[in-house]
């Protein structure tokens, strides 16, 4: 094991019942990393961390931190605080006494478990709500209340729960660098629970995918967002146009894909593994990569015959919806200019294309 | 009234004065023999009739200066502190348990947690009667204690129940996360979360204790509970003694229950001003 690994989780599984919340689970977490696991509701993310915290023992395998394992161990005895998606905090408590509550329960003497509370509370910038009822507080000063009663205890690691999925999205932003600022700043271990691909990715060193109990993939955010490992990454990230159908060859660097929607082709350079013949895969393609045009463009591209189905302005960008010759609804993100000499109007036919370079390839499972 | 703007809309003064009207005469129909007997205890005549006679504390005297009643009283005051804590700390389990674990036959759990107060109190208190008399435990105070404490636990084990149902279930877990062993999450955690229930089903079930006559009746023996003694009074002569004794039954009842509903209410907790003017 590396020296800089925190926590590792070696062959874990977890079953209730019948039920398989997760399937045979190896990664590692590092010191100091910022760790999202994403996934949609029930793909056992939050059974991932509450097995890291404690609240549920894995029926198969070994977690360990800093090179111990902790099966056995039971949640008061690890020093895994976590911030939960209710905030959990104490209603019967005010603020300071919720900050003080871990130090408490550590016999840490009144007097400096008060300074340390207090501290915190300076640091999250909420000194003049300290006797304040936590149902005098509004969402963002609650947030901050949890934080500061987990971090108190100056752990190792953080385990944070979907914790800002109650705020408004305003608030959701600017909580968002505040996690992604103090996480740089302790140095301390975050695992993020969250189903929100802008949380995760604005904020991770690492994301984990996960889905239906297994993860899909391990990467830093750049990683998975431009080589989606399966085709449910590139799905569930949803920014790609995606041809499934059947290699057909492989020649000279470029490997041809047969899809409903045509031949096509993309570099072999950087791939994974060797392609054959007759392996069924799925072509996956940026939608922000993906250009457009009247007249079919010539050299190392796909073109693809489209017709204009509908556009979308947000911003800066917009998203233009286009329907290939079979039927399959695809669509490009540009910015304004680039599309400024397009004649773009329902029912348009249009040239989709790109570089045999931007295409990556995704095999079936 | 602050909401008149919006009450307005469909609202008849006739309808008004008729709702008003029938909770009046309900109250008045529920509280008539009660106020009867408060204003005679307070009347210097021998016999309830009117008109009446002088206000006069006779009767209080004459109640207060008999030792049967002080020891009644003083069986009645020792018996229901004692089945209040008792009852409370034994519904405060059962509710706590219902609260903590999903385990098979839970419902059959439940339902028999709460039954004793279903049991009509006569067959409860022949049941205790013979029960206790084979145990050698009937005729004293203790079998008053358990008896009480049967009728009383369901009650108190409901009201903790409900105020547990109230919590957030991730605030248990978030103490053990911050370092709480399970005990004491408990003392941290669970207890001063339903203090006000816990306080309130100590009050009720001293209160229903304070008032039982039925099983008390049957099973106290030499050791009289207060209403136990009332109906020896009544059996031997009518006398506006009893009117005395019923006031001071009902104000320390009452007393009781309104402690009990300021607590469970939470009109006894800080005014807590909403969050909207912050951040």
């Amino acid at each position: 094991m590396k020296n800089d690994t925190l926590v590792s989780f070696e062959g874990v599984v977890k079953r209730f019942g019948e039920f398989v919340a997760v399937q045979r689970m190896d990664f590692e977490i590092g010191k100091g990393e910022f760790l999202a696991i994403m996934g949609s509701s029930g793909c056992g993310k939050t059974t991932t961390l509450r097995m890291l915290a404690g609240l549920e023992a894995p029926s198969e395998g070994v977690i360990r931190l800093s090179g111990k394992p902790i099966n056995d161990l039971p949640t008061w005895s690890r020093d895994t605080p976590m911030v939960w998606q209710s905030l959990a905090l104490f209603p019967f408590l005010n603020v300071i006494e919720n900050v003080e509550f871990a130090l408490k329960m550590r016999g840490v003497g009144k007097a400096e478990r008060r300074r340390k509370a207090e501290q915190w509370l300076d640091r999250m910038q909420i000194t003049e709500f300290a006797s304040r009822n936590i149902s005098q507080l509004s969402g963002g000063q609650r947030q901050r209340v949890a934080l500061a009663r987990s971090l108190v205890v100056e752990p190792e690691i953080l385990l944070l729960d979907e914790p800002l999925s109650a705020l408004d999205a305003a608030l959701k932003v600017r909580m968002q660098s505040v996690l992604k600022n103090l996480q740089r700043e302790t140095g301390i271990t975050f695992v993020y629970v969250t189903h929100s691909q802008s949380e995760a990715f604005s904020m991770a060193d690492r994301v984990v995918i996960m889905s239906r109990g297994k993860i899909e993939q391990i990467g830093t955010p750049k990683e998975i967002y431009r080589t989606p490992r399966t085709r449910f990454v590139a799905g569930f990230l949803g920014s790609s146009n995606m041809f499934t159908g059947k290699v057909s060859g492989s020649d000279g660097g470029v490997v041809t894909l047969d899809t409903p929607a045509g031949a096509l082709r993309l570099s072999a350079a950087g791939m994974p593994q060797p392609v054959a013949a007759g392996q069924t895969a799925t072509l996956t393609v940026l939608d922000t990569k993906t250009d457009l045009a009247v007249t079919p463009p010539s050299g190392r591209v796909n073109t693809l015959p489209v017709r204009m189905i509908g556009e979308e302005f947000i911003g800066a960008t917009a998203t233009i919806y286009l329907e290939t010759a079979d039927g399959q609804e695809i669509r490009i993100q540009k910015s304004h200019e680039d599309l400024a000499n397009l004649p773009l109007q329902i029912g348009q036919e249009l040239v989709a294309h790109w570089s045999y370079e931007d295409g990556h390839l995704v095999m079936e499972e | 009234m602050s909401d008149k703007d919006t009450a307005s809309i469909n609202r008849n003064r006739a309808v008004d004065v008729a709702l008003l009207a029938y909770i009046v005469l309900s109250y008045a129909f529920v509280f008539a023999p009660i106020a009867a007997s408060f204003v005679f205890s307070f009347n210097s005549d021998r016999f309830p009739s009117i008109p009446l006679g002088q206000f006069s504390l006779e009767w209080y005297r004459a109640v207060a200066s008999d030792p049967l009643v002080w020891q009644g009283l003083r069986n009645t005051l020792f018996v229901g502190v004692i089945v209040g804590v008792v009852a409370t700390a034994l519904g405060f389990g059962a509710a706590y348990t219902d609260f903590r674990y999903r385990f098979f036959g839970k419902q059959v759990y439940l339902a028999l947690a709460l039954l004793p107060p279903t049991i009509p109190v006569v067959i409860l208190g022949l049941a205790m009667l013979a029960y206790l008399s084979r145990i050698n435990l009937s005729g004293n105070a203790l079998s008053v204690i358990i008896a009480h404490v049967v009728i009383c636990a369901p009650f108190a084990m409901a009201i903790i129940r409900l105020r547990l149902s109230q919590m957030d279930p991730d605030l248990e877990a978030a103490a053990w996360n911050l370092g709480a062993s399970e005990w004491a999450a408990m003392r941290h955690v669970i207890i001063p979360f339903a203090k006000p229930a816990i306080f309130g089903a100590l009050f009720i079930t001293m209160a229903v204790s304070f008032d039982e006559f039925a099983i008390a009746w049957f099973v106290s023996g030499l050791n009289e509970t207060l209403p136990v003694k009332v109906l020896g009074f009544l059996q031997g002569q009518v006398s506006p003694r009893i009117n005395a004794i019923g006031t001071f039954v009902f104000v320390t009842s009452m007393t009781l229950v309104i402690l009990a509903q300021i607590l469970l209410t939470g009109r006894g907790a800080k005014a807590r001003p909403g969050a909207d003017e912050q951040e």
